[in-house]
C-alpha cells in the first residue's frame, strides 16, 4: 500500500520523511517538483504522479503537500482519504496544521506516524484511539506534568475501543455535565451568470457534533423534514438500517467533537441566494490607462436574519495593477502580486438600513498592456447564523441506554461555499 | 469549552507555566553542531532515566529530519530493555530505520524481541510483532518465524491482527520463508477469525501477498467460496473504514454463481454507498456495477439499484479536490458504461472558478458525454463561458468540446460553428487555432454544409502558429481546393516554408497540393512537381518520402487511379470520439476505485514489470448474465472464465486490448486518411509487380529497419531509398519499381508449408501401467486449434468403453475442448483420435513448467500419467507485432531478464530458418545485418498472452546460432530454448 510519506512545502522543502518499507530516496520527489514547476500554482499540482517504479499521490493542505509514495497498484481514494485523515489528527493534535505546527512537535508527528499506518495500512486512525495512545501536548497536559512531574505521551495500555464493537467510543467516559451540541452547518454552492439566474446550485450540509455525555449513550436524533436529505455519508457510528428506513439518526457516539453526517439537501426548483449583485467592470476607457469599477450588493436575507461576513474576492487580469475605489461600507483591498481585489464588506444590518453597499472607482492598468478580453467572476463568501437555506430542522433528541439528562444545543448556520458571480 | 471557562481565573498563571513548560522540537531542525553527536551518546549513557530518554528523542528528531545519527546504534539499543513504553517505541523507531546499516548489531536487539513477544501486555505484544516485521535484516528474521506463529495464534485480537500483516511484511522481505513456514495457511485462518478487525488485516495481507506473489500458492491464496464471501461480508458491518475498503476490493474479485447470491450481495453491500469515507462508496460502486452485469437489465431491482448509485457518486464531487478527481476519471467510465445513472446531474459537473485545472479538464470531458439534443443549449452555453477563462490549456479545451458538441448533436451543429465562429472573431490567437482544428472534424462530419465560414477561417491563416491547426487548415484548403479561388496561392505560400514545417505539416500540405492538382489539373502543376520533388529529393523523413513517391508514381502511371484513392469518399468521423475499446470498458469497469481506473488503461500495463507479481495474471472481465438467463453455454463460460479469481483463465480468450486513439492522435488519423487510402492501392501495385507475395507489405519497412538498428543506424543505413532518391531526380517512376520489387523479394517469403512439424508420438501410458490399456500421444497445432492426439491400444482381454479425459490444472490452463469422443474399443483394437484443447482450464504453475497430469477413465480404472506439452505448441498467431512496438517493449523489458542461449550450428541461413520458425508462430519483426551477421528480431506470444521476445544471431562462417531472450517471465526461458531447437533441428 502506502510505501512512504513525504511532507513537502511551498518553497520545496521535504521537512519530514517516514517510511513503511525499504527507505525509498527522497530523490523520488524530484518527480513531483517536475509537476510544480509545470503548474503555475501548487494546488494545481495533479494529486496522481506516475514515474517509472512509483506512483506519488498528494493532496495540499495548508500550503503544504503531503506526498504518498505507492509501489503497486492502490486504490488513491483510500490514499487520498487517508492522507486528509492524517491531516485532520495533525489539526486535531495540534489545533492547527501546518508547518510550524509540525515542525514545534515532530517527534509526536512521528510517532503518529508510525501509530497510523503498519507495512503501509492504516492502523489507528481514530482520533479518539490515538489521543489514548500517543497522548496530545496541550494545556492541561503541561499543566498536570508540571504539577505531577510525570513526563510521557505514551500510554501504556492496549486502548480499549481498539477492538470493542464500537471503536470510534472511549470507554469509562465521565463528565459532571453532560451536554450534547450539534452544530448544523449548510453551503451554498452556486454559479450565477451575468444575468443574476443560477446556472447551477446546490447545499452542502454538514452536521458536527461536541459530544460531552457519560457512560455509553445512544442517541437519537430526527428532523422536522428529512426528506430534504438527498444524499447521507455518516459516521460509522449511525445504523444505517434506521436512517435507511426511518430517516432519523440512531447512534453511540464517540467522545468528543466529529462529523456525525454529511448531506446534500435536495433543492429541486430554485434556491434563494441571499443576495444580489450588480455589476460593472471594464478595462476600458476612453480616457488614459484605467478601467471601471462597480460593485453593488444587494441583501436579501431571509426574515429577521443578517447576512455576515460578507467578504467578495475578484480575481483580476495580469494587466490590472492597482485600483482606486471607494466602499461605501467595509474596507476593499488589492494584493498586486496576486492581483485580487477583496472587498471586505462584513456585518449587512438590515435594521439600521444599510441599503446596498456599493465599490466604485477606476481599476489602474498597466502600461502598454493590451486590453484583456477575459471577464473576472466574483467570488463571494458570507453566513447567516440560525437560519438553513435547505430548511432543515431538527425536531428531536433522545437519550437512551443512560439515566441522566443532558443539555442539547442545536446551531444552524448557512455559509457560501463555492458562490460565483460570472460577469 | 466550560473546562476552560472554570479555569478563566487562573489563565494568566496558567499561560506562564504553560509557556515555560512548552518546548518545541522545531530546535532539532537546527543544523547538526560539532560535537552534537558525542554530546548525544554522552546523555545516551547517562545514569538518569529521563534524560535518557530525551537523548533518544533528540535522536529521533535529528533522525527525522534527515541527519545521520547511525553511529549512535550501540548506545541507543541499549536503552531497549528499559520497561517505559515510550522509550521502548522510541528506540523500536530507531531500530527500524537504521537496521539494515549495522545488521550485525541489530541481532543485540533480537533477545528483546523475542521476549517481548511473551510480555502479558498485548500492547506490547503487538509492538514487538510489528517492529521486527520492520527490521529487514535477514540475520533477524530467522529468529522471527517462532514469535509469529505464536503471535499469529494469541488471544488477543489486537496482536492477532498486527500478526497478520507482519505476515504481509515478511513475505515481502522472503517469501520462500513465509511459504515454508506455513505463514500462508495460517492467514487463510485469519479469515474465520470472530474478530472483524482481523478479517479485515487478513485480507489486505492476503491481497498484498498475491499481488508480489513469485508462486502459485501464494498467488490464489484466496479461494473462493459463497460461505468466504459471506463471512467477509458480514465483517465488512463491522470492520474500520480502511478494512472495508480492502474486504469490498476483495470481494469484487467474486463472481456469484447464482442470481439470487449476486442480488444478495448487493443489497449488502449498498448500505456503504452512505459512507463518510469517499474510498469506501467507489469501492461498493464497483462491486456493484461488477454484480448488476450479471442481472436482467431491465429487472425493477436493477433499476432501483441504478438510482442509488447516482447520489453517492454526485456527493463525492462535494469533497476535496483530489477526491474529486479521481472520482471524476471513474465517473468517465461509469457513464460510458451505464449513462443513464448521471444523466440527469449535468449541473454537478459544470465547472467552478476555483477548481484546480485537473479538475477542470475532466468535468469538460464529463461534460461532453452527457450533452444530447435534450441539454445541449446549456452545455453551450457553459462552453462559451469558458472559452473566455484564463487558463489557457482549459480554454483550448472547451474549444475543442464546443466541436465535439457539434458533433455528437446534429441539430446543434449549426449553433455550435457559430458560437465558434464568434470565438474566431474575438482573434485570440489560441482560440482561432482551436477552432481552426474543431471546424475541420465539423467538416469531415457534415460534409458541405458549412463550407460559407471557409472565408472567415482564411483570414486568419497568418496567425496559425501551431502545426495542428495549420495541418487543419491546409486540409481544408486541400479538401476544398474546388470552392477557393485562391486555393493554389495559398498552398503555395504554404510551400515556400516547407522545410522547415513540423512532419504532420509537410504531409498534409503534400497531400493538399495533389489533392488541388487532381480538381484544378490545368494551372497546377508547376505546384504539384515542386510539392513531389521537395518531398522526395529535399525531405529526410522516410514518411515524407514515400508518400512523395506513392503520390509521383500514381500520378504519372494512371492519374485516373490517383483520383480514386486520393479523392476517394471518407469515412465518417463517429461520434464519440474518444470513448474506449469496449472490452477495455469492461476491463476498467472492474478495476473502479484503483489506478488502472485513474489512468484508463488496464493494470497491466503499468504494474506488471514492476517487479512485483511473477506470476501471470488473469485480466479481469465483466461476468456475463448468468446461463439460465442468458440461455446459452458460451455465455455461461465466458462468464466463468472472465470473473474467476482462483483460475485464472481470462487472458487467453481475451482480444489485446487497446485504446481508441484519443483526440490528438485521431487528428492525425484523419489527416493521414489520404495515406492510409494512397498506402493500399500502392500495395496492390506492388503486389501485382511482385507476383504472389502473401504478406502484407510494409512499405516503412526498411527505413524501419534502420531505425531499429538502433546506435548505428547510419552504417546500416538502408540502400533502396537512398539509390532511389538518387535516381528520381530522371526518372522517379523506375526507381520506384524497384523498390517495389526490392522490398517484394525481400519480404515475400511466405507460409513454410502452412502445417508445422508434426513430432513422433510418445508413450504416455505403457500397457503394463494402464491395465492393458496402451496411450501413445502428442501435441499438435493446426492453425489456431491445438489439439493432443492420443492413439489408445486395447492390450487387455476385455471390451474397453466408457472413455473420458480430465486434466489436472496446469501452467497453461490446457483443458479438454469437448470430452473425448470414443466408440467402445475391442481387444487389440487400436484407435487414434484428435482431442481439441483450449486454454480455459483453471491455472497452477506446476514444476517443471509444462508438465501435465492427465487422467483417462474407461470401464477398468482411473489412469494418471504425465506427459510435457512442448513449447511450441502454445506459441499463437498472434505473436506478430509493430516494428515500434517491438522496440518499445524490448526497452521496456528490464536488461536483468535477458538470457543467451547458444544453440549450436545449422546450415540453415537466415531467412530459412525465419520461415521455418514461422509456422511455429515465431514472427520475425525484423531483420538486420551488422558486418555479415544476420539478425532476426522475433517475437512469440504464448496463449496465456506472455510475450517472449526473441534476437537470433547467425554468424555466417560457423553458421553458429545464438539466441537471446527477453520476457517478462523469465521461468518460461528453458521452454523457448528447447522450442527453436526442436524447430531448427527440424
Amino acid at each position: 500500500m502506502i510505501h512512504s510519506i513525504f511532507f513537502i512545502n511551498n518553497s520545496g522543502d521535504i521537512f519530514l520523511e517516514k517510511h513503511y518499507k525499504r527507505v525509498i530516496p527522497k530523490s523520488i520527489c524530484d518527480y513531483f517538483f517536475e509537476e510544480v514547476t509545470k503548474n503555475s500554482s501548487p494546488e494545481n499540482v495533479p494529486p496522481i504522479i506516475q514515474t517509472p517504479n512509483h506512483i506519488l499521490i498528494s493532496i495540499y493542505r495548508a500550503q503544504m503537500h503531503f506526498v504518498a509514495v505507492c509501489k503497486s497498484e492502490v486504490p488513491p481514494l483510500f490514499v487520498i482519504e487517508f492522507l486528509h485523515r492524517l491531516a485532520d489528527i495533525i489539526k486535531d493534535y495540534f489545533d492547527e496544521v501546518s508547518e510550524t505546527s509540525i515542525k514545534d512537535n515532530v517527534v509526536i508527528v512521528y510517532e503518529l506516524l508510525d501509530e497510523v499506518l503498519d507495512n503501509g495500512f492504516p492502523l489507528a486512525t481514530e482520533s479518539n484511539i490515538l489521543k489514548e495512545l500517543i497522548r496530545p501536548p496541550n494545556l492541561l497536559r503541561s499543566l498536570a506534568d508540571t504539577m505531577t512531574g510525570r513526563n510521557s505521551t505514551v500510554s501504556a495500555t492496549l486502548p480499549t475501543g481498539q477492538l470493542s464493537n464500537i471503536p470510534w467510543r472511549r470507554s469509562g467516559v465521565k463528565y459532571a455535565n453532560n451536554e450534547a451540541y450539534f452544530d448544523i452547518v449548510e453551503e451554498l454552492d452556486a454559479i450565477v451568470d451575468k444575468f443574476g439566474g443560477a446556472v447551477c446550485a446546490e447545499v452542502h450540509g454538514s452536521i458536527d457534533c461536541l459530544i460531552k455525555l457519560s457512560g455509553v449513550p445512544d442517541l437519537t436524533l430526527s428532523f422536522v423534514n428529512s426528506r430534504l436529505i438527498e444524499d447521507a455519508s455518516l459516521h460509522p457510528c449511525v445504523r444505517h438500517r434506521r436512517f435507511e428506513v426511518e430517516r432519523l439518526l440512531s447512534f453511540v457516539p464517540p467522545d468528543g467533537g466529529f462529523r456525525l453526517m454529511a448531506y446534500r439537501a435536495s433543492c429541486h426548483g430554485n434556491l434563494p441566494v441571499p443576495l444580489d449583485l450588480r455589476h460593472t467592470i471594464s478595462f476600458k476607457q476612453a480616457s488614459g490607462n484605467s478601467g471601471h469599477l462597480e460593485l453593488t450588493v444587494i441583501p436579501r436575507p431571509p426574515s429577521g436574519r443578517q447576512l455576515e461576513d460578507l467578504v467578495l474576492t475578484v480575481p483580476m487580469p495580469r494587466a490590472v495593477s492597482g485600483a482606486s475605489l471607494v466602499a461605501s461600507a467595509g474596507k476593499y483591498s488589492y494584493d498586486t502580486a496576486s492581483r485580487t481585489l477583496v472587498w471586505t464588506v462584513g456585518r449587512l444590518d438590515s435594521q439600521k438600513g444599510a441599503g446596498s453597499p456599493t465599490l466604485c472607482g477606476t481599476l489602474v492598468m498597466q502600461t502598454g498592456a493590451p486590453v484583456p478580453d477575459c471577464r473576472p467572476s466574483i467570488l463571494v463568501s458570507f453566513s447567516i447564523t440560525g437560519w438553513t437555506i435547505s430548511g432543515l430542522k431538527v425536531n428531536r433528541l433522545d437519550l437512551h441506554g443512560e439515566k441522566y439528562k443532558p443539555f442539547k444545543g442545536v446551531k444552524y448556520v448557512t455559509k457560501a461555499g463555492k458562490l460565483e458571480f460570472r460577469t | 469549552a466550560s473546562v476552560s471557562e472554570s479555569l478563566g481565573n487562573i489563565r494568566p498563571w496558567l499561560q506562564k507555566v504553560t509557556t515555560q513548560a512548552k518546548t518545541t522540537d522545531s530546535k532539532y531542525f537546527t543544523t547538526t553542531r560539532k560535537g552534537e553527536i558525542f554530546e548525544l551518546k554522552a546523555e545516551l549513557n547517562s545514569e538518569r532515566k529521563d534524560k535518557r530518554k530525551e537523548a533518544v528523542k533528540k535522536v529521533i528528531a535529528s533522525m527525522t529530519v534527515g541527519k545521520d545519527v547511525s553511529t549512535l546504534f550501540p548506545d541507543v539499543v541499549n536503552c531497549m530493555q528499559a520497561d517505559n513504553l515510550e522509550l521502548k517505541k522510541l528506540v523500536y523507531l530507531y531500530l527500524m530505520n537504521y537496521a539494515k546499516t549495522q545488521p550485525d548489531k541489530a541481532i543485540m536487539a533480537v533477545n528483546t524481541f523475542v521476549r517481548d513477544c511473551e510480555d502479558p501486555n498485548p500492547l506490547i505484544r503487538a509492538l514487538a510483532v510489528r517492529t521486527i516485521g520492520c527490521i529487514r535484516v535477514d540475520e533477524i528474521t530467522a529468529y522471527l518465524c517462532d514469535p509469529l506463529r505464536k503471535c499469529l495464534k494469541d488471544e488477543d485480537p489486537y496482536v492477532r491482527k498486527t500478526a497478520a500483516v507482519c505476515v504481509a511484511k515478511l513475505h515481502d522481505i522472503d517469501p520462500l520463508l513465509v511459504e515454508e513456514q506455513g505463514f500462508l495457511d495460517a492467514l487463510k485462518e485469519l479469515l474465520a477469525d470472530s474478530n472483524p478487525m482481523v478479517v479485515a488485516n487478513a485480507v489486505a495481507a492476503i491481497t498484498e501477498i498475491s499481488d508480489s506473489a513469485q508462486t502459485d500458492t501464494a498467488a490464489d491464496m484466496l479461494c473462493w467460496s459463497g460461505q468466504l464471501i459471506n463471512k467477509l461480508l458480514t465483517a465488512l458491518n463491522e470492520c474500520t473504514e480502511w478494512g472495508q475498503v480492502f474486504i469490498l476490493d476483495a470481494v469484487a474479485n467474486y463472481t456469484p454463481t447464482e442470481n439470487n447470491e449476486a442480488q444478495n450481495m448487493i443489497e449488502r453491500v449498498s448500505p456503504r454507498l452512505a459512507h463518510a469515507n469517499a474510498a469506501v462508496v467507489l469501492s461498493a460502486v464497483k462491486v456493484i456495477m461488477k454484480l448488476l452485469e450479471m442481472l436482467d437489465p431491465n429487472s425493477d431491482f436493477v433499476l432501483s439499484t441504478i438510482k442509488k448509485l447516482s447520489a453517492p457518486l454526485v456527493t463525492l464531487l462535494s469533497s476535496e479536490p483530489e477526491i474529486q478527481y479521481v472520482a471524476l476519471r471513474n465517473i468517465n467510465l461509469i457513464v460510458q458504461k451505464r449513462p443513464d445513472i448521471l444523466k440527469q446531474e449535468l449541473k454537478v459537473f459544470f465547472v467552478k472558478y476555483n477548481d484546480p485545472i485537473y479538475v477542470k479538464l475532466e468535468k469538460l470531458d464529463i461534460l461532453i458525454r452527457l450533452t444530447s439534443a435534450a441539454n445541449i443549449a446549456n452545455v453551450l452555453a457553459e462552453l462559451k463561458e469558458y472559452a473566455t477563462e484564463v487558463d489557457v490549456d482549459f480554454v483550448r479545451k472547451a474549444v475543442r468540446a464546443i466541436g465535439r458538441c457539434a458533433i455528437k448533436v446534429e441539430s446543434a451543429a449549426e449553433r455550435c460553428v457559430s458560437t465558434l465562429l464568434d470565438l474566431i472573431q474575438t482573434k485570440v490567437n489560441y482560440v482561432v487555432q482551436e477552432a481552426i482544428v474543431v471546424i475541420k472534424d465539423i467538416f469531415r462530419k457534415y460534409p458541405n454544409k458549412y463550407e460559407s465560414v471557409i472565408g472567415t477561417l482564411c483570414e486568419n491563416l497568418d496567425t496559425l502558429d501551431e502545426p495542428e491547426a495549420r495541418a487543419s487548415m491546409i486540409w481544408i484548403i486541400g479538401e476544398y481546393a474546388e470552392r477557393i479561388d485562391n486555393a493554389d496561392e495559398l498552398l503555395e505560400s504554404f510551400l515556400e516554408g516547407f522545410a522547415d514545417e513540423q512532419t504532420a505539416v509537410q504531409l498534409q500540405l503534400l497531400t493538399s497540393v495533389v489533392k488541388l492538382f487532381l480538381k484544378r489539373p490545368t494551372d497546377t502543376q508547376e505546384l504539384v512537381q515542386q510539392a513531389l520533388s521537395l518531398a522526395t529529393q529535399e525531405a529526410d523523413n522516410p514518411d515524407l518520402r514515400d508518400r512523395g513517391y506513392i503520390y509521383w508514381r500514381l500520378l504519372s502511371t494512371d492519374p485516373a487511379a490517383a483520383k480514386q484513392v486520393v479523392l476517394a469518399e471518407k469515412p465518417l468521423i463517429s461520434e464519440e470520439t474518444d470513448l474506449l475499446e469496449p472490452n477495455l470498458l469492461d476491463e476498467l469497469i472492474c478495476h473502479i476505485g484503483s489506478l488502472a481506473s485513474v489512468y484508463h488503461k488496464p493494470p497491466a500495463a503499468f504494474v506488471d514489470g514492476r517487479g512485483g507479481g511473477q506470476v501471470a495474471k488473469a485480466t479481469k472481465g465483466l461476468p456475463s448474465r448468468l446461463a439460465a438467463e442468458a440461455g446459452g453455454a458460451a455465455a455461461a463460460a465466458a462468464g466463468a472464465g472472465g470473473g474467476d479469481f482462483g483460475a485464472g483463465t481470462g487472458a487467453p480468450g481475451r482480444p489485446a486490448v487497446s485504446v481508441i486513439p484519443t483526440q490528438e492522435s485521431l487528428i492525425g488519423d484523419l489527416l493521414d486518411i489520404d495515406m492510409s487510402g494512397g498506402a493500399t492501392a500502392a500495395a496492390a501495385m506492388a503486389a501485382a509487380s511482385a507476383s504472389t507475395n502473401q504478406q502484407p507489405v510494409d512499405l516503412l519497412g526498411e527505413g524501419l529497419d534502420s531505425l531499429l538498428g538502433g546506435p548505428a543506424p547510419s552504417a546500416t543505413s538502408p540502400v533502396p531509398p537512398s539509390g532511389a532518391s538518387a535516381a528520381a531526380g530522371g526518372s522517379g517512376a523506375d526507381s520506384l519499381a524497384d523498390i517495389f520489387g526490392g522490398l517484394g523479394g525481400g519480404v515475400g517469403g511466405g507460409l513454410g508449408g502452412g502445417g508445422g512439424f508434426d513430432p513422433p508420438m510418445e508413450t504416455w501410458l505403457p500397457a503394463q501401467k494402464g491395465k492393458g490399456l496402451q496411450i501413445e500421444g502428442r501435441f499438435l497445432r493446426r492453425g489456431p486449434q491445438l489439439s493432443m492426439e492420443l492413439r489408445l491400444r486395447n492390450n487387455a482381454m476385455q471390451q474397453l468403453n466408457g472413455f473420458a479425459v480430465q486434466f489436472n490444472k496446469n501452467s497453461f490452463g490446457l483443458a479438454p475442448a469437448q470430452p473425448l469422443a470414443m466408440n467402445p474399443l475391442a481387444p487389440q483394437q487400436s484407435v487414434t483420435t484428435l482431442l481439441p484443447l483450449n486454454t480455459k482450464g483453471p491455472v497452477q504453475k506446476m514444476d517443471p513448467l509444462l508438465t501435465l497430469q492427465v487422467a483417462v477413465k474407461n470401464n477398468i480404472d482411473i489412469f494418471y500419467f504425465a506427459c510435457l506439452i512442448p513449447m511450441y505448441a502454445l506459441f499463437t498467431e498472434e505473436g506478430d507485432m509493430d516494428k515500434r512496438v517491438f522496440l518499445s517493449t524490448w526497452k521496456d523489458i528490464p536488461p536483468e531478464n535477458e538470457t543467451q542461449f547458444n544453440l549450436g550450428s545449422y546450415a540453415h541461413d537466415a531467412d530459412t530458418a525465419s520461415t521455418m520458425l514461422r509456422s511455429f508462430n515465431v514472427f520475425t519483426i525484423a531483420k538486420r545485418s551488422v558486418e555479415s551477421t544476420d539478425m532476426l528480431y522475433q517475437c512469440v506470444k504464448l496463449t496465456n498472452g506472455i510475450l517472449v521476445l526473441a534476437e537470433l544471431k547467425i554468424v555466417p562462417q560457423t553458421n553458429a546460432y545464438t539466441l537471446s531472450l527477453k520476457s517478462r517471465h523469465v521461468e518460461i526461458y528453458p521452454g523457448v530454448h528447447e522450442a527453436y531447437l526442436a524447430v531448427l533441428k527440424g
